[in-house]
């Protein structure tokens, strides 16, 4: 596996320093700002996620860094090198496509060496190259099929081995599993990652789910409106989101609407010590962080206690979620572990609490 | 479902049309073609001395070569102005392709004679190019060649079909899924060879049915060479025709009928596979 690792031609890059860097980019198509003023950087190595709903800007961030689009303002470097003047054709980074893109004239091997034999590599590197790319998506028993014989899953395999055979030392990926089952994205989902992790080629990946996006990626970078929202890890997004939007759209939460006075934060029934300063301010409280409390157990030194009633009660497997009304027009999701089947529905009030540094301070 | 009368009924008209305008005639022009003319009457006695004529005296042989010759030419120059014009129009036109696209259509409204006239008007030796020509002192005597030669059929017959030849180009070219053309970028290929590696392989289908549209169409056409062929332009048709008229050879005439029916027909064989063999649905 280590020969199809990403072979600099430049500059060597090292696991962890930057690989690519975007500057200040911005794109307009006519008078819509598709994307606004975007910085980030991508560390060599990293499993990068590009998260958004659709308009978020995020496949039109993908298509600049690939080439296919050419930006209004604003740059694209890699290595040292000035990406956004350079033609797709001549840029060092490989794309998997939403809908795999596979020529339906060519069969499985001749489009996995597409990429080799454009370029004029020797006939028996070529060779060489391409099998050992079929054999890692597992696709060898295919060489001779053309992509309209394969399933969603084989030509999702297909595109991933053409694009690899190149050793790009980035691969940009476009929602590469929207077009398959849950089952079977899932499992994608899964073989993607340790691909990543075996052949160490930096991944940009694009991806409306945010549950994959959590699954897969080193960091998450959250556009809403062309912008960047935030850029974390999934771990921090989740546990410490910085707006109120990157709160509700990974994962679920409480946005409770609060007034800060004198280190106590007051949002209808709820009371909570804060460092916050005095003022309106958001918080999110995530629905796993609220815990409830049996009837006979001492509340927890520290935690914020409170009771409401339980209107509805939502099955989901593993676990149940609550809504629990607290006060005038205040509702808050609670998730519990699932009770045995054969426990009685919970409803009327009960006790509820939460520890006050769950609730996080996000911008509105 | 329908009913197995109902299915009958409704199949009985084009079938019965298919049967009288095109079998029947099929079927008389091949039986005549073994009968022969004495003392000005068709006498109904089986022969092959239309055939024996047909392949002995080179007359014939050399129209059919002239012929296909033409034909040969035309589709090639229709494909020469059809392919890089559907191409400019599919890939590169932007707002401007439904208009440009419009004005390709365009002049299949106007009749075949009117811009067989036309051509005429234009080349010769009192027309409008060479006029031009000798006003700028480029010439100082009409060019001759012009009108009445194979230069002119293939000229007019070009600016006929190449339509026929872009619309069929034209929609193979609009079905290629655009993530194909990014997709060899992607991998690196230049333009040039994304054209000769994607593009023409996945468009073949419609080229090789707009060649076969110029080709069949101009085999058989005998307007064009009697409008500006001259003597030197002669096709297989206007043999034919002067068969079946002045001459009263209806047998023979059925024969060299016969020989082109079956030329046709071999040729859309061939289209036919070749096509199927470049479909990758």
């Amino acid at each position: 596996m280590s020969a199809l690792a990403a072979n600099s031609p430049g500059a060597p890059v090292h696991a962890g320093s930057t690989l690519l860097e975007v500057r200040a980019l911005a794109k307009q198509f006519g008078a819509a700002r598709v994307l606004k003023n975007i910085s980030l950087n991508i560390a060599a190595g990293e499993f990068l996620t590009l998260l958004g709903e659709s308009g978020s800007g995020k496949t039109t961030l993908l298509r600049l860094i690939a080439g296919f689009e050419t930006p209004t303002s604003g740059e694209i470097w890699m290595g040292g090198q000035r990406l956004d003047k350079l033609p797709a054709y001549r840029r060092p980074v490989n794309t998997v496509f939403q809908h795999y893109a596979l020529f339906p004239h060519l069969n499985v091997r001749e489009n996995v060496a597409y990429g080799l034999r454009v370029k004029g590599t020797a006939a028996d590197e070529i060779a060489g190259r391409v099998d050992e790319a079929l054999g890692m998506v597992k696709m060898h028993d295919f060489a001779g099929a053309r992509p309209a014989k394969l399933s969603g899953g084989q030509q999702q395999r297909v595109a991933l081995a053409r694009a690899l055979v190149n050793r790009p030392q980035l691969l940009l990926l476009d929602e590469p599993l929207s077009a398959l089952d849950a089952n079977l994205r899932k499992q994608m989902q899964s073989e993607l990652k340790s691909l990543q992790r075996e052949i160490g080629i930096t991944f940009l990946f694009v991806t409306h789910d945010q549950e994959e996006a959590m699954a897969l990626s080193d960091r998450i970078a959250l556009l809403r409106g062309g912008a960047l929202e935030q850029i974390a890890s999934p771990r921090e997004i989740y546990a410490r989101p910085a707006t109120a939007y990157a709160a509700q759209f990974i994962g679920q939460t409480n946005l409770l609407a609060a007034e800060v006075r004198d280190g106590f934060a007051v949002c209808g029934a709820l009371r909570w010590p804060t460092s916050e300063r005095d003022g309106a301010a958001a918080f999110s409280l995530r629905p796993e962080d609220i815990l409830l409390v049996d009837a006979g157990r001492p509340p927890v030194a520290g935690s914020v206690n409170f009771r409401g009633t339980i209107r509805q009660q939502l099955y989901g497997g593993a676990n149940e979620t609550l809504e629990v009304a607290c006060g005038e027009n205040q509702t808050l999701r609670v998730r519990i572990r699932a009770a045995p089947s054969a426990a009685p529905p919970l409803d009327g009030e009960h006790a509820f609490s939460f520890q006050p540094g769950d609730a996080v301070r996000v911008a509105t | 479902m329908y009913s197995r009368a109902y299915k009958t009924i409704v199949s009985v008209p084009p079938l019965l049309w298919v049967g009288t305008f095109l079998l029947l005639p099929y079927a008389l022009m091949l039986v005549h073609s073994f009968w022969l003319v004495r003392d000005g009457f068709i006498v109904q006695q089986w022969n092959l001395g239309n055939y024996a004529t047909l392949f002995g005296k080179p007359v014939y042989l050399e129209v059919l070569l002239r012929t296909v010759r033409i034909a040969g030419s035309v589709t090639l120059c229709s494909l020469l102005l059809g392919y890089p014009l559907a191409y400019y129009l599919s890939f590169h036109a932007g707002m401007r392709k439904e208009f440009l696209y419009q004005l390709v259509i365009v002049p299949l409204w106007v009749s075949y004679l009117v811009r067989g006239y036309a051509w005429k008007t234009i080349l010769g030796s009192d027309g409008v190019l060479n006029g031009f020509l000798q006003y700028a002192h480029i010439t100082h005597e009409p060019l001759g060649f012009l009108l009445y030669s194979p230069f002119a059929v293939v000229l007019m017959l070009t600016h006929i079909y190449t339509p026929f030849v872009f619309l069929p180009i034209y929609a193979a070219l609009e079905s290629i899924p655009r993530p194909l053309i990014e997709a060899s970028q992607d991998l690196g290929a230049t333009p040039g060879k994304t054209f000769f590696r994607i593009i023409v392989p996945l468009s073949m289908p419609g080229l090789l049915a707009g060649a076969t549209f110029a080709f069949v169409l101009s085999l058989g056409d005998f307007l064009a060479p009697l409008l500006v062929g001259g003597a030197s332009g002669t096709m297989i048709a206007n043999v034919v025709q002067s068969l079946f008229g002045a001459a009263y050879d209806w047998p023979l005439g059925a024969a060299v009928s016969v020989c082109i029916l079956l030329l046709t027909l071999s040729l859309l064989l061939a289209t036919e596979t070749l096509e199927k063999r470049w479909s990758f649905k």
